[in-house]
């Protein structure tokens, strides 16, 4: 029943974000653009940032894209639209469909991200496969805990900047895992040295699921 | 007056930390040296800070069950107080750090770990502040007050514990066990923990009953 109506409201907002392209097209020209400055301001010729610095500057592009690309994800419910869902679906539908899309979302934002960052900045990734991984794992750790706070700030007057001041320290610790993980995975580590990483990242996720499940429908009520 | 004694056991032991935590003797170990003393005021201000967050976000599930004033304003109170208590810690650690380690900040995972936790917290007062509506405000800061505490204690307990903190025993596990404490120290510690948290709930309960009184007065006005 719960995962019908997950499924369904997935559809919606996949139909939704089909038929109004610019939104989509929006994030895609944000990512790129972000990296096409970075590339300008680092000045670079051809591939000489260290891996730290790419790691890390990685990271924040994504960050700051998965901000923009989820602050959008209540807002752009119109009132009459959200009251017609209240009366039609349970909240906690509403919340793990959101989650699910924003993690599609996240993840073909996170894969274009990377595709042009390797074009434009260079790639010095060793372990493919576990960088990949370690990019999943970003999609749906940013995605479940931003959904959330992104419902939260959708219900304040300034949403913009509350997005940003509520979801980043809560997004930190999960981000300073991401690195040290890809960071494993650009240094072609052993991949038994990142299953810590992994762990408590499923961990955090795992949390951060739950208590949204719980808390949304007392958000939703209004 | 009845009621009164735990106020009379917090003055008793606080003074009792004071005054024994300057003067009983202490390990000398190394590089810790005197300054081990700043046990008895900088751990407790975390303790009472997780307790007193932990009072807010039991007074925040409370609110989401009975919607009353009164829950609203004791977990918003004890979220500042927990933040206050936060700060203080805060600055007790950069001090002793930047005698110990040589910085104010150096880079430990409990040092960040905590940081973040008061930016958090931070944000839950603009997030109060970004409201006009009383029972919004109320209802949505309990939200957030739940999903920061949730994010804040893997934070806090996991996070530091994968990688090594320069905190004192820390290495392995910073579990109590491995605090280099004699049983001298202990007889301070534990009362300055039970103390200054008691010092906590006090302000907490002060300043909530004020707060109640000012809102009714205001609502009646």
């Amino acid at each position: 029943m719960l995962l019908r109506e997950v499924l369904y409201l997935m559809q919606k907002d996949f139909v939704l974000e089909w038929r109004q392209k610019y939104a989509f097209n929006g994030m895609l020209l944000y990512v790129s653009s972000t990296v096409f400055i970075c590339y300008l301001s680092f000045g670079l010729r051809g591939g000489t940032l260290g891996v730290p610095v790419w790691n890390a500057l990685f990271w924040i592009i994504l960050l700051f894209t998965s901000v923009n690309a989820i602050a959008k994800s209540f807002t752009q419910e119109s009132k009459g639209r959200l009251l017609y869902l209240y009366s039609l679906v349970s909240p906690q539908g509403v919340i793990l469909a959101k989650i699910a899309y924003n993690t599609c979302l996240m993840l073909i934002l996170a894969l274009m991200c990377y595709l042009f960052y390797t074009i434009v900045i260079g790639n010095p990734v060793q372990d493919d496969y576990l960088f990949l991984a370690t990019i999943l794992l970003g999609a749906i750790g940013f995605s479940t805990s931003l959904t959330m706070v992104s419902g939260i700030a959708a219900k304040a007057s300034n949403s913009g900047t509350l997005m940003a001041i509520l979801g980043f320290p809560i997004i930190i610790p999960m981000l300073l895992m991401l690195m040290k993980m890809s960071k494993n995975a650009i240094d072609g580590l052993d991949r038994s040295a990142s299953l810590d990483e992994l762990i408590t990242l499923l961990a955090i996720n795992a949390i951060v699921v739950t208590i949204s499940f719980i808390l949304y429908p007392y958000l939703w009520r209004n | 007056m009845k009621n009164a004694w735990w106020k009379i056991l917090t003055v008793v032991l606080l003074l009792y930390v004071l005054i024994a935590g300057f003067l009983n003797e202490v390990p000398h170990l190394p590089i810790l040296n005197e300054s081990i003393r700043n046990t008895y005021f900088h751990v407790p201000m975390w303790f009472g800070m997780i307790i007193l967050l932990g009072v807010s976000v039991v007074y925040a599930i409370k609110y989401l069950r009975t919607p009353t004033l009164r829950n609203d304003i004791i977990s918003m109170e004890a979220a500042q107080i927990g933040l206050l208590f936060g700060v203080l810690g805060m600055i007790t650690g950069m001090g002793w750090a930047r005698i110990t380690w040589g910085e104010y900040w150096s880079n430990d995972p409990k040092q960040n770990a905590s940081a973040i936790g008061l930016l958090m917290y931070f944000a839950y007062f603009v997030l109060r502040g970004s409201f006009v509506d009383h029972q919004q405000r109320a209802r949505i800061s309990a939200v957030y007050n739940i999903f920061a505490y949730a994010a804040l204690i893997p934070l806090l307990f996991i996070l530091p514990r994968l990688t090594d903190s320069l905190h004192p025993g820390n290495g392995g596990n910073p579990g109590f066990g491995t605090y280099d404490m004699d049983s001298n120290m202990r007889k301070v510690f534990y009362p300055a923990v039970i103390g200054w948290t008691l010092l906590g709930i006090w302000i907490l309960n002060v300043k909530s009953r004020f707060e109640i009184l000012r809102q009714k007065l205001y609502e009646n006005v």
